[in-house]
């Protein structure tokens, strides 16, 4: 856990290291300079809330319908926030998830391979297109955000284009009937526990946000990503692959961006040209609502998750509360802007009484 | 931080009038609906219905945007709950399937007494319809999704069929001696739009061209978009829009092309219905999206209250019917107030 304060150039002060590191501190302020502890506080606010006003939301069946928004969500929040610790971001991250998803869809229903493999060629793809958003990155030194911004204009434009040339409409259609299709949706699609149905995406999110966890506070690429985020020429010096890194993270994100698109496609039994896009800057805010810096070099995975889940418990609790629909972003982006404030509040508090 | 702690101040603040606000309403639609039983309870005393439309709370999941021909569909809705006494929850998904099948589960889970949906993407609603199925909520599908109403579980569907809608579009055209169409396609993933471009294709038996373009979200690119369109090939002597507002869009695109192409449309807005008025649309079908959301609240709660199953497992067709110069009139007076 405390490797991750390596990263943070703010979190390290420069005076008195040797005492600072040798304070004992307490427990509680331990806690405080948690980059998602923000995120938990603003989690359980808007969890009671909707809990306080809406019936429907304190059940199982309830948890079941914003877990499942929250899940996809957070996977790709999980690994937006790695990239963006690393100092980059990913604006094709949403629309991969179509791309992807039409891939799959294209190889199986019109190419006539059989799910495992279209499976596996898609997770390959996807890994080729992170890897060339990497290599562009690095080699071009160009803004991320420009970079992938192309990206994102590119993969739409296929995503409609191919998809009108293929199947002479807007969506790639009949996902139920290819062979294996039971199997992959068993582990990517399916609910479990009867009868509120959670979504085994549910599963994956979890997964996803404690090994993303572990890699950051245990091994060496967690401390990789936190320098090369805090300062790419630094970390050159001391001997860290930031292209290697960087690139790694763009792959990671094109790759759950991959999943995503299967499990969406594998739900729904089909997949539009137009999935995901609009939805990068959802993993985006859900990473910074967790704690996650802009700048680069902060933040945490789990923090990542919890801004999915207020996202999740939002958007659901909006409808199980009857409010009039129309003001749904409007709750949505206070309730975010909310949940960044009180973040900024404790990290502010946190540092200050560490001086 | 005294600042930011005024701004958190604030901003709850403003959830809470929010949330106050929205609960008046809600308020007042309990109030009608005491109203409706107190009438109810006053003539059939005997009392044999277990729900006598107290508490029934219908659910209608669309695809929408809250754009002007949604907002008319919703009023219909709202409207239709009123009359009917019952509690009326209203979501759209702004064209994602994945969204609108969350939306449908949710209401689920809340045991809602009726579902209504619209189904441009059948397949990718169909596992959430299928729970609302088996938890014995009844289901009608609207606007899109006739073809696939009763595989989907759904007693009856309310809306027009697109391809005959397109049909009708194509031969007005043809009446009116246009020789070349362009159909602007609005939205990426909505496989009716596809359906009336062809449908207009066979009515007008001349040459259609489709033409994708931004959409409602982005209405200043879309006019580029049609600009630039009319003005590379001057041989278009007709636009069809399949949308209010990129009608008027497709309108002011000719004029800024200098081009003499007739602009006609799929729907309804108060916009459209002047133009058609002054003469600079030529036409426009409408499907009169108020009785998509009306008709499917009554016919729900018949089915609660009274097992009436309407339709016949046949579509309910709301059109389509045509808006021209003749007619203009009358049909702008009730556009203004927000029900054609």
């Amino acid at each position: 856990m405390t490797e991750q304060a390596i990263g943070g150039p703010e979190t390290t002060p420069t005076v008195s290291v040797v005492d600072d590191r040798l304070a004992e501190v307490s427990t509680f302020t331990k806690l405080l300079r948690r980059p998602e502890l923000g995120a938990l506080i603003g989690a359980l606010a808007v969890g009671i809330f909707f809990a306080a006003t809406a019936p429907s939301f304190r059940t199982l069946g309830g948890m079941a319908n914003w877990t499942d928004v929250a899940s996809t969500l957070g996977i790709m929040a999980v690994v937006v926030a790695l990239l963006m610790i690393g100092g980059e971001f990913d604006l094709s991250a949403g629309v991969m998830t179509g791309t992807t998803g039409l891939f799959m869809g294209i190889l199986t229903t019109e190419a006539g391979f059989s799910m495992w493999p279209a499976i596996v060629l898609t997770l390959l793809f996807a890994a080729t297109v992170g890897f060339v958003n990497g290599i562009m990155v690095v080699k071009t030194k160009l803004p991320s955000f420009i970079v992938t911004l192309a990206t994102f204009f590119v993969l739409q434009g296929v995503n409609l284009g191919v998809t009108k040339a293929i199947t002479d409409t807007v969506r790639v259609a009949g996902l139920l009937d290819v062979p294996g299709y039971h199997g992959a949706a068993t582990l990517l699609a399916s609910t479990f526990w009867e009868p509120y149905n959670f979504r085994i995406s549910v599963v994956w999110w979890i997964g996803i946000t404690v090994v993303a966890t572990w890699v950051l506070a245990r091994t060496h690429w967690g401390n990789w990503i936190f320098a090369v985020g805090g300062d790419a020429n630094a970390a050159r010096n001391v001997g860290v692959p930031v292209a290697r890194v960087k690139i790694a993270l763009f792959m990671t994100v094109s790759v759950c961006a991959g999943l995503v698109g299967m499990m969406i496609a594998l739900r729904l039994g089909s997949i539009q040209a137009g999935q995901g896009i609009g939805e990068e800057f959802t993993y985006i805010i859900a990473a910074v609502v967790g704690g996650c810096l802009l700048t680069g070099g902060y933040g945490s995975a789990i923090g990542a998750s919890i801004g999915a889940l207020i996202v999740g418990m939002a958007f659901i609790g909006i409808q199980f509360s009857g409010w009039n629909t129309d003001w749904r972003f409007l709750f949505l982006g206070v309730i975010l802007l909310a949940a960044v404030l009180v973040n900024n509040l404790v990290r502010k508090s946190a540092e200050g009484a560490r001086r | 931080m005294r600042r930011l702690l005024g701004i958190l101040a604030a901003l709850v603040a403003v959830v809470i009038v929010a949330a106050c606000s929205t609960a008046d309403e809600n308020a007042s639609t309990t109030e009608t609906t005491t109203g409706a039983d107190a009438n109810t309870t006053a003539t059939q005393s005997d009392n044999v219905q277990l729900t006598q439309r107290r508490g029934l709370t219908i659910a209608m999941v669309t695809h929408g945007d809250g754009g002007s021909f949604w907002s008319v569909a919703k009023k219909g809705a709202q409207d239709g709950a009123k009359d009917m006494g019952v509690r009326l929850r209203y979501t759209e998904s702004n064209n994602d399937p994945e969204k609108q099948a969350q939306m449908i589960e949710a209401a689920v889970t809340e045991k809602v007494d009726g579902l209504a949906v619209s189904a441009p993407n059948p397949d990718a609603i169909k596992g959430a319809v299928q729970r609302a199925r088996s938890a014995g909520i009844p289901v009608v599908t609207l606007n899109s999704g006739a073809e696939q109403s009763s595989e989907l579980g759904a007693f009856t569907h309310v809306g027009q069929t697109e391809t005959i809608a397109g049909q009708g579009a194509g031969r007005q055209f043809k009446q009116a001696g246009v020789k070349k169409v362009l159909c602007v396609i609005h939205e990426q993933a909505n496989i009716g739009l596809n359906q009336r471009c062809d449908g207009a294709k066979t009515g007008f038996g001349g040459s259609v061209t489709t033409l994708q373009v931004k959409g409602t979200d982005d209405i200043q690119t879309t006019l580029t978009e049609i600009q630039s369109k009319l003005s590379s090939d001057r041989s278009f002597d007709g636009v069809l829009a399949l949308n209010p507002d990129i009608a008027v869009a497709a309108r002011d695109a000719a004029k800024a092309a200098r081009s003499d192409a007739k602009v006609a449309t799929f729907d309804l807005s108060g916009d459209v219905v002047k133009s058609i008025a002054d003469g600079s649309i030529l036409f426009a079908v409408d499907q009169q999206q108020y009785l998509q959301g009306y008709l499917p609240v009554v016919f729900l709660t018949l089915n609660k209250t009274n097992a009436n199953t309407v339709g016949g497992g046949r579509p309910v067709l709301t059109g389509p019917g045509f808006v021209t110069k003749e007619n203009a009139a009358t049909i702008e007076r009730l556009a203004e107030a927000g029900t054609r």
